[in-house]
C-alpha cells in the first residue's frame, strides 16, 4: 500500500471513513514494525485523547509492540494533596469554597472536599470561573474559587480574574503547566517515552512553537493532535514515522485549529494574571515552572494571600491505608497501566475512588473502567 | 475539558456573543479568542470562553464528532459528560455575568 502524505491527509481528515481509518492503522503497524524496537512508548498528555482512544477502541488497532501511554494529562489527577488539603482548611474555616466537580471527591492528605461538605462546609460545584463569581454577588460569605486544570482552561480563570469582582471573591490556583512537565517525563529512566502526542486544543493557545524548545534538547519528536479518532490515528502514524526516521521535530496535525504562534491574546491573558512556579504534581515529581500562581499585582484576589491557610490541623491522622497502595502516580508516568493495579475495579471503582485516576472523567482509570483499556475488537479495523 | 464544544454564533454584544449548541441558547465570553467573530461563524468553547474560529470548511466533519457524542445513551458516558459540562459552562441568554 502507498505511504499516504500524513500533512495533507491531516488537512482533509474525515470523521467517518473506515477505510482511511485501516489505511492509518496499518502505517503505525508498518512503522513501528520498521523501527526494530520493543516495546515503542509513545505518551500523550491529555484526558480527552484517551477517552477517544477508548471509547472507539483504538487501541485494538495498534501494533502490540507500540505502547501508547497516556501521561499526566488529567488536571483533577494532578493536583497535589496538600494543594486539595488547603481547599479543605479554607472550607472548614467557613470560606465558600466553589469548584469544578471532579475535584470534589479527589482525596486530600486525609480529607477530600466531600469529606468536609460531610462535616457542613460549604462546597459548590461551577462549571466555569464566572458561576464562580455570579455565587460570589449572590452572597456576602467570603467565595474562593478552587480553580484546576491546564493553560487551556487557566486562560478563563485569567479572563475572570481581570473583569469586575465582588471584594468577597478570591482565587486557589491549582492551574498546572504542561511544557515543563514533558521535560520531566522526558527524563524519566523507567518510562523511556520516544515521542509526545501534542493536545489540540491546549497547543490552540499556546502555538505548536511551544514544543520546539522541548523537541530541540530532548530530540523527541512532538505531534499535535486533534480528538477525531483519525486525528489520533493521523497523529500517531506521523510520530512513529518521525521516530523511525530518527528526525525528532514538531509537527502540527491539527492545523484546522492550531497556528505555530497560537492564540496571542489568550496567552497575553494568562501570563498577565499567572506567573510559573515550580511545585509537585500528585505521584510525578516536583515539576520546575509546572504550577501557575497568581501574579503579585492580583494578591487582593489571591487566596492564599488573603487567608492563613492553616494545614497542620488537617494532618493529625494518618493517612488512609488504601491510598498507599495506589499506583496513580507510575501510571501517570507511563511506567504502570491502570491493569497492574491491586485495586482497580476491586476496591477502587468509580463510586468509591481510591486514588484521583479513578475520580476524574479525565483520570486514566476511569476512562478504561468506563471503556476498557486494551478491547480485543477481533479485527474490526 | 480539553474537547471544547462548537456552536454557531448568533449575536455579537462587544466581548460577548449568543452562540447557538444545537438548539440552545448560551451565551459566551469574546474575550480571549484573537480572531474576529461574526453572527454565522463557528466558534469553540471552552468553561465559557470562545477560544478559537472553526474554519467554515471544517465545520461539517467537526460537528459529525460531537454529534456522535451526543447522542450517546449511556447517561454515564465519560466524553458526553464533559461536553455537556462545557454547554453548562455558558451563561444563560440575557443573564451574562449576573447569573
Amino acid at each position: 500500500m502507498a505511504s499516504l502524505d500524513l500533512e495533507v491527509a491531516a488537512r482533509e481528515v474525515k470523521f467517518r471513513d473506515p477505510n482511511l481509518a485501516r489505511q492509518l492503522a496499518s502505517q503505525i503497524a508498518r512503522h513501528t514494525a520498521e523501527i526494530g524496537r520493543s516495546p515503542v512508548s509513545v505518551m500523550h498528555v491529555c484526558g480527552s485523547h484517551e477517552q477517544a482512544i477508548a471509547k472507539w477502541g483504538l487501541r485494538a488497532s495498534f501494533p502490540k509492540d507500540l505502547n501508547v501511554i497516556m501521561g499526566p494529562g488529567c488536571p483533577v489527577c494532578i493536583t497535589d494533596m496538600p494543594e486539595v488539603d488547603e481547599g479543605v482548611a479554607l472550607a472548614r474555616q467557613g470560606v465558600v469554597i466553589a469548584t469544578y466537580g471532579d475535584m470534589v471527591k479527589v482525596p486530600g492528605t486525609v480529607l477530600s472536599l466531600s469529606d468536609a461538605q460531610a462535616e457542613g462546609a460549604e462546597i459548590h460545584v461551577v462549571y466555569s470561573a464566572e458561576q464562580a463569581v455570579a455565587l460570589a454577588r449572590r452572597t456576602s460569605k467570603e467565595v474562593v474559587f478552587f480553580a484546576t486544570g491546564f493553560e487551556t482552561t487557566a486562560v478563563a480563570t485569567a479572563a475572570v480574574v481581570r473583569g469586575p469582582l465582588p471584594p468577597n471573591f478570591s482565587v486557589l490556583s491549582a492551574h498546572k503547566y504542561i511544557p515543563p512537565v514533558m521535560e520531566i517525563v522526558a527524563e524519566m529512566p523507567d518510562t523511556r517515552v520516544e515521542g509526545f502526542l501534542a493536545a489540540g486544543h491546549a497547543a490552540t493557545i499556546t502555538g505548536w512553537g511551544v514544543f520546539e524548545a522541548f523537541v530541540e534538547r530532548h530530540r523527541i519528536p512532538v505531534v499535535v493532535a486533534g480528538f477525531e479518532p483519525l486525528d489520533i490515528l493521523a497523529g500517531l502514524a506521523r510520530l512513529v514515522e518521525l521516530i523511525r526516521d530518527r528526525t525528532p521535530r514538531v509537527v502540527n496535525m491539527f492545523p484546522r485549529c492550531v497556528t505555530r504562534a497560537g492564540n496571542l491574546r489568550a496567552q497575553e491573558e494568562l501570563w498577565s494574571v499567572f506567573r510559573p512556579v515550580g511545585g509537585r504534581w500528585r505521584g510525578i515529581a516536583h515539576v520546575p515552572n509546572g504550577n501557575l500562581r497568581l501574579r503579585e499585582e492580583w494578591a487582593r484576589v489571591d487566596a492564599r494571600r488573603r487567608f492563613p491557610i492553616d494545614l497542620t490541623g488537617l494532618w493529625d491522622y494518618a493517612p488512609p491505608t488504601l491510598a498507599a497502595s495506589c499506583i496513580c502516580g507510575d501510571i501517570m508516568s507511563g511506567i504502570a497501566s491502570p491493569k497492574d493495579c491491586a485495586l482497580f475495579g476491586r476496591e477502587c471503582v468509580p463510586d468509591t475512588p481510591v486514588g484521583a485516576c479513578m475520580v476524574s472523567s479525565e483520570g486514566t482509570c476511569k476512562i478504561w473502567h468506563q471503556y476498557g483499556g486494551i478491547p480485543d475488537l477481533g479485527g474490526t479495523l | 475539558m480539553c474537547l471544547g464544544v462548537p456552536g454557531r454564533v448568533l449575536v455579537v454584544d462587544g466581548l460577548t456573543a449568543t452562540v447557538d449548541f444545537w438548539g440552545i441558547r448560551r451565551q459566551v465570553r469574546l474575550d480571549v479568542i484573537d480572531q474576529p467573530v461574526a453572527p454565522g461563524d463557528y466558534i469553540l468553547n471552552h468553561v465559557g470562553f470562545a477560544i478559537r474560529r472553526i474554519p467554515a470548511e471544517e465545520i461539517g466533519e467537526t460537528l459529525a464528532l460531537y454529534e456522535t457524542l451526543l447522542a450517546e445513551a449511556r447517561k454515564d458516558d465519560l466524553m458526553a459528560a464533559d461536553l455537556r459540562a462545557e454547554m453548562s459552562a455558558t451563561a444563560p441568554e440575557g443573564r451574562h455575568g449576573v447569573s
